[in-house]
C-alpha cells in the first residue's frame, strides 16, 4: 500500500522491541464485543489510476461553470484565479503544515496571516481583522453572537436582503446560545427598514450589501440609528470583489464587517471550502472569535509573528471561550492573500469595474427580452430578474440547454412569494456572447 | 511563568546564538531570505494581473462608489512567487520531517487527493446549480457518507460541519433537539441541561457544551488514565443531556469500559457524544456504533488525510445514531429512481432537522480528497492504517522510555504516546525547553502541556505514514537530547531554538501591546503615491 | 491589609475597600497581559467572579472577596497590565468597593496568617 512505509519485517522487529507477540496485543483494551476480526464491508485498496478513473467519472457527471454560459451567484462567484495562486498554495510548506503554534518554525504561515489580516482590514475599512473563519455564513453567526457579548443584549434583527442561508445559519447558531432572532421577510431594496425594528433590547442589526438581490445600499443611516440605540451594525458582503468599487463597511459606520472571501483566490468547489472574513473595530477585538496573528520580536530582537490574544480561545478558556472555533480556513486565506497581492489596489479596482460592466450589460440585455424585468435598482455584479414563468422552471430549461442561468429565489426561500424571481450574476469571465446566448435562449425556450 | 510553567517571553539569560560567529550583513542566512511584508515592498501602483480596461464607468452608482484609497500593494507575478516561496521556507511541514503533534494526526497528504479535488467537475461547480447538473457531486457525497457510516457502524451522517469543533456543535445540537422533542429542553420543567466531560478533554468539548447553553461538569479520571466509572455514575442523572468522551482518549488510551460508559449513560437517559479526533487509531478495526456511541465527529483532515493547510480548511462530518438521525441539519442528500436530490429545508424527509450549520453543503473539496484516500486504502488498507499508527506509537513509547517517563507505563497505548516531565526533574530543563531544542534538531515539537491531567505533558503521535527509519532517526534525536538535558547541558535548551528562522518569540509583548495589522509609519505618504 | 485564600488583598478605608491580587498570585500567573475589570456600579457578591487576569497562556478568574458595590476601577491597568507584576499590592490594585458589611473583613486572614497559609502550599 503506497501510503504505508512499514514492511512486514519492520513490523515484526518493532513488535519485538515493544515486547508484543502480535498486533492484536496492542488492541487488548478494546472490549471483546467490539473487536472485529475481518475487514469491513467495503471495497479493498485500489491503485492510483483506478481511483483517479472512478473519481473522474463522477466528476464527468457534473456540468462545470467553465463549460458554457454561467450566471450563478447568490453567495458563490466564478472568478479567474491566477495559475500562480494554486501553485503556491500547493507548496508542501504551506499545504502540509499545522496551525502555527510553534512560531519559530511557522513564520511563513504567520506572516501570511498578518498580511491577510491587514488586507481584510483595508478592504472592509475596519481597524482589525482575524485570521479567517469557516465561511461568510458562519462568520455572520459569530458576529451576531459577539454583538450579544459586547452589548449584553439578546436580540438580533436580520435585514430583508440577507441571504436566506446566512439567516438560517445565524438562526441555528445564535439561537443555540439563547439569542432571539428577528428575520425580516425578503425584499429587494429595503435594507434600511431594519431601522424601525431596533429596540432597547437589540444587540445588533445585520444588513447585507450588495444584498441577496444584488442591491447596493448605503447603510450609514442604519449605523447611526443602531449606534444611537446602543446596538451594533454588522455588515455582510458575499461578493468580496465589490470592495474594489463600493464604499467600504467601515466608511459606512459598521461595527463588525463579515464577508465570504471565496471570490478572491478560491474556486466554486460546490460550496466549500471557502474563507470567512471577519473584521471589527479595535475596541471590540477581545470579544472577537477565532485566531489572531500579532507582531512581536524574537530573542535577538528580530521582527516575528505569533498567534496572540489566545485567552479568548477554546484551548485556554474552555467553557468560557468566545467561540469554539479551532481549525479555520488557513489555506483558503493564503489563496486569498496571494491573489490579493497579485491584484493590488490597481488590479482590484479594474477587476471590480469589469464585473460591474458585465452586470450592466446583462441587465440592459435582459430588460430587452419580452416578459423579463430587471428588479434590482442599484447593483454591483448581480441582479434579480422577474421571469415570465416560474424561475425554477426557467433555470431548469436553461440548464437543459447548456446554460447555467442563475439561482431561483424560491430555492433559497420558497415562502418568500418570489417564485418568479431569478438571481443572475456576471463577472469578468462573462462574455457578451454568453449574455446573448442567455437572452436568446430565453426567448426561444419560452416560445417552444 | 504562568500556571503551567511556561515562560512566554524569551529569557535574557537564554544564551547567545553562538553558532553565528559570522553574522551576515543582510540578515539572510544562506537559502533563508529575510523577507519584508508586502506592504513594505512598495508596489502601491503595481499589479500582477493583466485586465482589459472597463469601457463603462460606475457613474450609475453615484456616491456609493469608493473614492478613498484602499491601501493595498500589488506584486508582479515573479515578485509574488519569490515573496511567498521565501515565506514558505520558514515553515515546518509534514513533507519535511516527522510532525508528531499528538491529537492532530499529521499524516502524509497524498497528492492524488489534490489532483482529484481540482478536477473541474468538482472544483468548478456552483453550490446552487440545478441538481440535475451535479449528479456526480451528489453521488460522491453519498458514497462518502456510505463509507463513513460503514466504518463507524452508524446509520446516519451529517456532512456539512466544516471542522471538528463545528461537528461537535452539530452533534450537541442534535442531542439538544432530541431532548427537546422528548420534553426535556432547556426551557422545560425538567430540563436536561448538563454535559459531563472528563478533565482530559479537548478544550473544544467544554467550549462547545457551554456554547449551546449546557452546564459543564467534569468527570474524574482513574490513575490509569481512564474515565472514573464510579464518578460518572454519581454524576449522571435526569439533568444530564450528554457525556462527551474522546475515545481513544487524549492520553492515547482506549477507554476499556466504554461499553459500560455507554450503558450507564443511556440508562440515565443521556446521549453519548464521542469526540472522534482520534479515530485514526481504530479505523477499520473498531466501529464506534458497536460501542454505544450516539454521535461522533470525524475530522477528515486527521483520519482521512486531507491537508491541514497551516490551520484549515478541515471538515467535520458527524455520524449519528438512529435516535438522533432525524434531527440532522439540512441539507440532506436523498435519492430516488430519478437520481440524487438535496433536501435543503426542514420539511419532507428532513422535517425535524434542527437547522443549518453553514450556507451550502459543507467542504466538498475535502470530501473529494477524503474519498480518494478511502478508495486508495480500501477496507483492508484502512485497517492497516490503524494498526501501523498504533504500532508506530508503541514503538516510540518503548524506545523513548529508555530516557523519558511515560505517563502510563502499564499496557499499550493507542496511536499516541504520552510522557510526563518527571524525567526532567532537577535538570533545569522544562517541557517547553525540550520541545524548542527539538526544533534545532529538525523536528516539530510534540503537543505540549496537553492533556492537562499530566504534568508537563508531551504527547507524541507519529501516525502510520512514518517509516521505521524516520522513527529511529526521531527517537535517536530525542534520546540524545534527553541525555544532554540530564548531563547538565542546560544552555542547549534554555536558548533554543538557535537554528530556526527565528529564535524564541516574545508572546508577552504581542499580547500586552497587540499589533494585529501593518500600519503605515506615514499614512500621508501612501495616500500621495 | 487582609487576605483571602484566593490570593486577593483588601485594604479598608472607611467603608471603601481597595482590592487587588497578592504578589504571590502575580508571580504564579506569570507575565500579566490583560486585566478585565468590572464596571463601576457593579454589585459584587462574595465568591462570584469580579475580574479576569490573563497571561499569555492562561486566564484566571478573580473572585469578589466581599459583598459590595464597585465605586472605582484602576483604568491604568488597561494600557499597562505589567503593573500587576511590578507592583501587585500597590499600583496594581483592581477596584475600589463600597463594602456592605465591614465586619466581614474580620473573617479574612491578616498578613501573618496569609504567609503561614502560603507556607502550606
Amino acid at each position: 500500500m503506497r501510503y504505508l512505509p512499514l514492511t512486514p519485517d519492520d513490523r515484526a522487529a518493532m513488535l519485538k522491541t515493544i515486547g508484543a507477540a502480535n498486533i492484536d496485543e496492542l488492541f487488548v483494551d478494546v472490549p471483546a464485543s467490539a473487536r472485529r476480526s475481518g475487514v469491513v464491508d467495503l471495497p479493498l485498496h485500489a491503485g492510483e489510476f483506478e481511483v483517479e478513473r472512478e473519481l473522474a467519472e463522477m466528476a464527468g457527471r457534473n456540468r462545470t461553470a467553465g463549460q458554457g454560459p454561467f450566471f450563478c451567484g447568490a453567495g458563490a462567484y466564478k472568478h479567474h484565479v491566477p495559475a500562480s495562486v494554486d501553485h503556491l498554495i500547493q507548496r508542501s510548506e504551506f499545504l502540509t503544515s499545522y496551525t502555527p503554534y510553534q512560531p519559530e518554525i511557522a513564520q511563513g504561515t504567520l506572516q501570511v496571516l498578518f498580511e491577510f489580516q491587514t488586507q481584510v482590514a483595508q478592504l472592509t475599512g475596519m481597524d482589525v481583522a482575524n485570521a479567517s473563519l469557516y465561511d461568510g455564513s458562519t462568520a455572520a453567526a459569530e458576529a451576531v453572537m459577539m454583538a450579544s457579548r459586547i452589548t449584553r443584549r439578546n436580540k438580533a434583527v436580520l435585514s430583508p436582503g440577507l441571504h436566506p442561508h446566512y439567516a438560517e445559519t445565524v438562526q441555528t447558531l445564535a439561537h443555540a446560545v439563547g439569542m432571539e432572532i428577528e428575520r425580516m421577510p425578503l425584499a429587494i431594496d429595503a435594507e434600511a427598514e431594519v431601522i424601525s425594528h431596533i429596540g432597547p433590547d437589540t444587540a445588533c442589526v445585520v444588513v447585507q450589501t450588495p444584498n441577496l438581490f444584488g442591491t447596493v445600499t448605503d447603510v450609514s443611516k442604519v449605523a447611526a440609528a443602531a449606534q444611537a440605540a446602543g446596538a451594533l451594525l454588522i455588515v455582510v458582503t458575499t461578493e468580496a470583489i465589490s470592495y474594489g468599487l463600493l464604499k467600504s463597511p467601515g466608511a459606512m459606520g459598521a461595527d463588525i464587517a463579515v464577508a465570504e472571501g471565496q471570490s478572491i483566490g478560491n474556486g466554486l468547489n460546490y460550496g466549500g471550502p471557502y474563507v470567512g472574513l471577519f473584521a471589527c473595530r479595535e475596541k471590540y477585538v477581545r470579544q472577537a472569535p477565532g485566531r489572531l496573528c500579532g507582531e512581536t520580536v524574537d530573542a535577538d530582537g528580530r521582527r516575528g509573528f505569533v498567534l496572540t490574544l489566545s485567552t479568548r480561545e477554546q484551548h485556554i478558556r474552555r467553557d468560557k471561550a468566545t467561540s469554539n472555533i479551532c481549525t479555520n480556513s488557513g489555506l483558503c486565506a493564503l489563496a486569498f492573500t496571494i491573489h490579493m497581492s497579485l491584484l493590488g489596489e490597481t488590479g482590484l479596482r479594474e477587476l471590480a469595474a469589469l464585473n460591474h460592466q458585465a452586470a450592466r450589460r446583462l441587465a440592459t440585455r435582459m430588460a430587452e427580452v419580452p416578459g423579463f424585468e430587471v428588479l434590482t435598482p442599484r447593483f454591483f455584479n448581480e441582479i434579480a430578474i422577474r421571469t415570465p414563468i416560474p424561475a425554477e422552471r426557467m433555470v431548469q430549461l436553461w440548464a437543459d440547454h447548456g446554460v447555467l442561468g442563475g439561482v431561483p429565489v424560491s430555492r433559497l426561500d420558497p415562502g418568500a412569494g418570489m417564485d418568479d424571481v431569478v438571481l443572475l450574476a456576471a463577472t469578468e469571465l462573462t462574455r457578451p456572447t454568453d449574455i446573448e446566448i442567455l437572452a436568446r435562449s430565453a426567448t426561444r425556450l419560452l416560445s417552444q | 511563568m504562568n500556571s503551567v510553567g511556561r515562560p512566554t517571553r524569551p529569557e535574557t539569560a537564554g544564551g547567545e546564538a553562538n553558532d553565528y560567529i559570522h553574522p551576515t550583513l543582510t540578515g539572510a542566512r544562506g537559502l533563508l531570505q529575510d523577507e519584508a511584508l508586502i506592504f513594505e515592498l512598495g508596489g502601491w501602483d503595481k499589479t500582477g494581473v493583466d485586465l482589459v480596461d472597463a469601457e463603462l464607468d460606475a457613474s450609475d452608482l453615484g456616491d456609493l462608489v469608493r473614492t478613498d484609497p484602499i491601501g493595498l500593494p500589488g506584486l508582479s507575478e515573479p515578485e509574488a512567487m519569490r515573496h511567498y516561496v521565501r515565506l514558505s521556507q520558514k515553515n515546518h511541514a509534514i513533507d519535511l520531517a516527522l510532525y508528531p503533534l499528538g491529537s492532530c494526526t499529521m499524516k502524509h497528504n497524498p497528492r492524488l487527493n489534490e489532483k482529484a479535488a481540482r478536477m473541474p467537475g468538482f472544483s468548478d461547480i456552483h453550490p446552487l446549480q440545478p441538481v440535475s447538473t451535479v449528479q456526480g457531486a451528489l453521488q460522491l457525497m453519498d458514497r462518502l457518507a456510505h463509507w463513513l457510516k460503514t466504518l463507524t457502524g452508524m446509520p446516519a451522517v451529517a456532512l456539512t460541519p466544516k471542522a471538528g469543533a463545528h461537528g461537535e456543535l452539530c452533534g450537541l445540537l442534535a442531542i439538544r433537539a432530541a431532548h427537546r422533542a422528548a420534553g426535556h429542553g432547556l426551557q422545560s420543567e425538567h430540563p436536561r441541561n448538563t454535559v459531563l466531560t472528563p478533565t482530559s478533554a479537548h478544550g473544544t468539548n467544554p467550549a462547545t457544551a457551554a456554547f449551546v447553553g449546557y452546564k459543564v461538569e467534569e468527570i474524574a479520571q482513574t490513575a490509569d488514565g481512564r474515565v472514573d466509572l464510579a464518578d460518572l455514575e454519581k454524576k449522571l442523572g435526569p439533568h444530564v443531556a450528554a457525556i462527551m468522551v474522546t475515545n481513544p482518549n487524549t492520553c492515547g488510551l482506549f477507554e476499556r469500559e466504554v461499553v459500560e460508559i455507554a450503558r450507564l449513560t443511556h440508562e440515565a437517559g443521556a446521549y453519548f457524544y464521542c469526540d472522534g479526533a482520534n479515530f485514526n487509531a481504530i479505523v477499520g478495526r473498531v466501529r464506534p456504533g458497536d460501542l454505544g456511541v450516539d454521535a461522533m465527529h470525524i475530522n477528515l483532515h486527521k483520519t482521512f488525510s486531507t491537508p491541514h493547510g497551516g490551520g484549515g480548511p478541515g471538515a467535520g462530518p458527524v455520524v449519528l445514531s438512529e435516535a438522533l438521525a432525524r434531527f440532522a441539519p439540512t441539507p440532506w442528500i436523498v435519492h430516488d429512481e430519478n437520481g440524487f436530490d438535496l433536501a435543503e429545508r426542514a420539511e419532507g424527509p428532513a422535517a425535524e432537522a434542527f437547522g443549518r450549520m453553514c450556507a451550502f453543503h459543507g467542504q466538498m473539496g475535502m470530501f473529494v480528497r477524503a474519498y480518494a484516500y478511502m478508495l486508495s486504502h480500501g477496507a483492508d488498507g484502512l485497517r492497516q492504517v490503524a494498526e501501523d499508527a498504533v504500532l508506530n506509537a508503541n514503538y516510540l513509547k518503548a524506545v523513548l522510555s529508555a530516557e523519558m517517563s511515560p505517563a502510563f507505563p502499564e499496557g499499550p497505548c493507542m496511536h499516541e504516546a504520552l510522557f510526563d516531565d518527571a524525567w526532567l526533574d532537577g535538570t533545569g530543563v522544562t517541557t517547553l525547553d525540550f520541545a524548542k531544542a527539538m526544533i534545532d534538531e529538525g523536528f516539530h515539537p510534540m503537543t505540549m502541556y496537553f492533556p492537562l491531567v499530566v504534568h508537563g505533558a508531551m504527547l507524541i503521535e507519529p501516525t502510520e505514514t512514518e517509516s521505521k527509519a524516520e522513527l529511529d532517526r526521531f527517537a535517536d534525536a530525542l534520546l540524545k537530547l534527553a541525555r544532554a538535558a540530564k548531563a547538565g547541558d542546560v544552555e542547549r535548551f534554555k536558548g533554543a531554538p538557535y537554528h530556526a528562522p527565528l529564535r524564541r518569540l516574545d508572546e508577552t509583548l504581542a499580547a500586552r501591546k497587540p499589533r494585529l495589522r501593518w500600519t503605515p509609519t506615514d499614512p500621508a505618504k501612501i495616500a500621495a503615491e | 491589609m487582609r487576605f483571602t485564600k484566593d490570593h486577593e488583598w483588601i485594604e479598608l478605608d472607611g467603608d471603601v475597600a481597595t482590592v487587588g491580587i497578592t504578589a504571590y498570585a502575580a508571580e504564579q500567573l506569570g507575565d500579566v497581559v490583560f486585566v478585565e475589570l468590572p464596571g463601576v456600579g457593579k454589585a459584587l457578591k462574595t465568591g462570584e467572579g469580579m475580574a479576569v487576569v490573563e497571561s499569555v497562556k492562561a486566564a484566571s478568574d478573580v473572585y469578589a472577596p466581599l459583598d459590595g458595590e464597585v465605586t472605582a476601577i484602576n483604568d491604568a491597568l488597561s494600557g499597562n497590565p505589567e503593573t500587576v507584576n511590578q507592583a501587585p499590592e500597590t499600583d496594581g490594585w483592581f477596584a475600589k468597593v463600597k463594602v456592605a458589611d465591614t465586619a466581614a473583613l474580620d473573617a479574612l486572614m491578616d498578613r501573618d496568617a496569609y504567609e503561614a497559609f502560603l507556607a502550606t502550599l
